[in-house]
């Protein structure tokens, strides 16, 4: 039985290919792919896509609220999230399941199934365009070319049935129309790239033949593809090993500063935020609950949820009896507590916490702010 | 020297290896999944093992063989003095009462079609000579108040109830049939945080107020340190070293054991810069085709040629009163 190399055939229900996307992107004399250095430099599509002006944040997301119509009644998933990224930064948004984080990074990236979901208002402002508002082509040519995802499983997001080198190298056919060979060369590179060892032979394999931790370099590789400005990592390490989860934050961090990329890390993990992320966004309910730096965040947490989040971590280097916890669970998206959404978990929580949700305000510093009715130093004061 | 107890269970050499067969109509042996090699330890009555190590380890296959839910390839285990696997089925049913087991997934180990109080209940169906005389449901209740669940809740399904309020009913099951021992397979792994810390908490206090041992089995090893008397850390079915918690954690001399602490994140950006990560490269190698002497050597900085030929016993080393199984033992503090 032979089988027949995915190289030298079409992917099946897909048009022969098409003229090149970008005129000139596979022009052997461009010097383009053969050359890693060179195939880094910036494709002639860049040009289209509006350049931030100045004081502009790379991606902007802008009270943003995404709705699930389901059998028990609509249920808030997002309520308002805004949050922003720069070049080179990394943003960790980092919640517990349910909290809306998840679905926050698929709005942004425009792969939410609507319906269900239905995004009801806000804008997610890249380069100073409005995704959310923009034709189906032009987000099309925006994800995955200029905000890529990884996700969670990298099992079942890969293709059972074909090599990896063939899936990461997908985008870069289609989109860019190279032939086969550049395409297959293209592929060791990017697993070079991502460390993944003897690329060479190896891009010829499946998903099933790689650990988890390999597959994850997939993953990341083929989301490196088409050299996006934002990358979205959702819960990139959770499925995997202390020691590989290392390793792959370590990949990560790499190259987010090598490839001056934006890095969106969501996650639920306060240990692995703590080593790689600039600034972390708290989410609970489908809202914003704090955002500050890392230092300022674990050093002084502002909000009640994230102190207690903070407390119940388990430490290696801190044995103590009892562990602190949160009482209560997290709450239902379609019954979402009045008031402050945390009130019924909430050790602090008074009566005006019941009737108003508290806004996000902002605490000293520039950039650090937090939603709860009362400033840090009233919390600090009560426990006292 | 305070006088230890006697273990309520001794596990001697215990081995799971699976045949992998080729061939349809006459299948042949070509060979096995070690997935448990050789693994002895003790189980002190009210104390708790800590059962570490990346996942492909061998610590659930372990765990399974002492429930007797995989036949032992080879080894001995004695519960309260009987021998485990060796034993016939209905002793062996009779036996189970005093070892009990909690699930990692909360979602996927209670039967949806039934209610939680035929869930915690069931346990009397199937040793009916250990079922309460009299008011069964008082005894149901009795069990979810146990866990920090509302007895009215004793009718309803588990898609009712949150991830941590399943793994209290699973661990509700546990308890019915008031065991000493209870293997804790990845309870708490597929919570999230702050319930984590509830069901932790549970478990502790059950521990304190029925005098529980467990064998904690988890790949997180701060929820490990938390909860552990003692720890044995696994490596492709062999346990590389042992000892207390606080000689495990603070004071290891196994490199397996160093690079896997000093992998664990740590929740404070301030460490950032005192870290220092060992890197393993590589995965762990396959358990049907272990490495040579010492099953590390492929991912171990220290590796010598020594280590290909000859494997290192799981011993006293030198320099740490605790066993470890490596040739070139040497104390390395990765915690500050």
């Amino acid at each position: 039985m032979t089988y027949s190399n995915p190289y030298q055939q079409q992917w099946p229900n897909q048009p022969a290919p098409a003229a090149p996307v970008v005129a000139g992107w596979d022009d052997p004399n461009r010097g383009g792919w053969d050359t890693p250095t060179a195939a880094w430099s910036t494709p002639p599509s860049r040009a289209r896509v509006n350049q931030p002006r100045s004081g502009e944040h790379l991606l902007d997301v802008r009270d943003l609220r995404v709705e699930f119509g389901t059998r028990d009644g609509v249920a808030h998933v997002v309520n308002g999230v805004s949050f922003h990224v720069d070049p080179g930064e990394t943003l960790a948004i980092l919640g517990e399941s349910g909290s809306g984080k998840s679905v926050t990074a698929q709005a942004v990236m425009g792969i939410l199934d609507t319906p269900p979901a239905v995004v009801r208002s806000g804008q997610v402002l890249f380069g100073g365009e409005d995704l959310l508002t923009v034709s189906a082509d032009r987000r099309r040519q925006v994800r995955g070319q200029e905000i890529a995802m990884v996700f969670q499983d990298a099992l079942s997001a890969l293709n059972p049935v074909f090599p990896v080198g063939w899936q990461i190298s997908e985008a870069l056919r289609s989109r860019r129309g190279i032939n086969k060979a550049d395409a297959r060369r293209r592929a060791i590179e990017l697993m070079d790239m991502v460390q993944i060892p003897a690329a060479a032979e190896r891009v010829d394999d499946y998903p099933h033949q790689f650990s988890g931790g390999m597959r994850q370099r997939v993953m990341i590789a083929m989301a490196l593809a088409m050299r996006p400005k934002v990358l979205i990592a959702d819960e990139p390490t959770t499925a995997l090993d202390v020691t590989v989860q290392a390793q792959i934050m370590d990949l990560l961090a790499t190259l987010r500063a090598e490839l001056e990329m934006a890095l969106i890390l969501i996650t639920h993990d306060l240990g692995v935020v703590a080593d790689v992320a600039d600034r972390i966004t708290v989410m609970y309910a489908g809202r914003v609950v704090e955002h500050a730096d890392v230092h300022t965040l674990y050093a002084q947490p502002a909000h009640p949820y994230t102190r207690g989040l903070l407390a119940s971590v388990p430490r290696l280097d801190h044995r103590g009896h009892g562990l602190h916890s949160i009482s209560g669970t997290p709450p239902n998206p379609a019954a979402i507590p009045d008031g402050c959404a945390f009130h019924p978990r909430c050790p602090w929580a008074q009566q005006v916490c019941r009737m108003t949700a508290p806004t996000l305000v902002r605490i000293g510093r520039l950039d650090r702010a937090s939603a709860c009715h009362f400033p840090p130093e009233a919390l600090d004061a009560r426990l006292a | 020297m305070p006088v230890l107890p006697e273990p309520i269970l001794r596990v001697e050499n215990a081995v799971k290896h699976y045949p992998i067969s080729r061939g349809v109509l006459l299948p042949k042996k070509v060979g096995a999944v070690k997935a448990v090699d050789g693994v002895s330890f003790e189980l002190r009555p009210g104390e708790t093992l800590g059962l570490v190590g990346e996942s492909g380890c061998g610590k659930s296959t372990l765990a399974k063989l002492l429930m007797r839910l995989e036949t032992p390839t080879a080894g001995r285990a004695y519960l309260k003095g009987h021998d485990l696997f060796r034993m016939r089925a209905g002793d062996l049913r009779r036996l189970r009462r005093s070892m009990q087991m909690v699930m990692q997934d909360p979602y996927t180990s209670l039967n949806p079609r039934m209610t939680v109080a035929d869930i915690v209940g069931e346990p009397f169906d199937i040793h009916p000579e250990a079922a309460p005389k009299g008011n069964r449901d008082q005894a149901v209740r009795e069990l979810l108040d146990q866990v920090g669940l509302s007895p009215e809740h004793a009718n309803r399904y588990p898609h009712q109830f949150s991830g941590g309020q399943r793994q209290r009913i699973g661990i509700a099951r546990a308890l019915a049939l008031r065991p000493e021992v209870i293997i804790c397979d990845e309870p708490v792994s597929a919570l999230d945080v702050s319930v984590q810390a509830q069901v932790v908490n549970l478990l502790e206090r059950l521990q304190d107020e029925l005098g529980l041992a467990y064998i904690f089995i988890a790949h997180d090893l701060s929820v490990v340190r938390h909860i552990s008397d003692r720890i044995a850390v696994m490596y492709l079915g062999r346990i590389v070293e042992t000892g207390t918690s606080d000689q495990v954690y603070l004071r290891p001399t196994h490199p397996y054991t160093q690079a896997l602490l000093s992998a664990v994140p740590v929740p404070d950006p301030t460490a950032r810069s005192r870290r220092q990560i060992i890197r393993l490269t590589g995965d762990v190698p396959s358990p049907a085709d272990p490495p040579s002497g010492c099953r590390f050597r492929t991912r171990c900085w220290k590796a010598q040629p020594r280590c290909a030929s000859e494997e290192p016993p799981l011993s006293q080393r030198a320099v740490d009163p605790h066993p470890s199984a490596c040739h070139y033992a040497e104390l390395h503090q990765v915690i500050a």
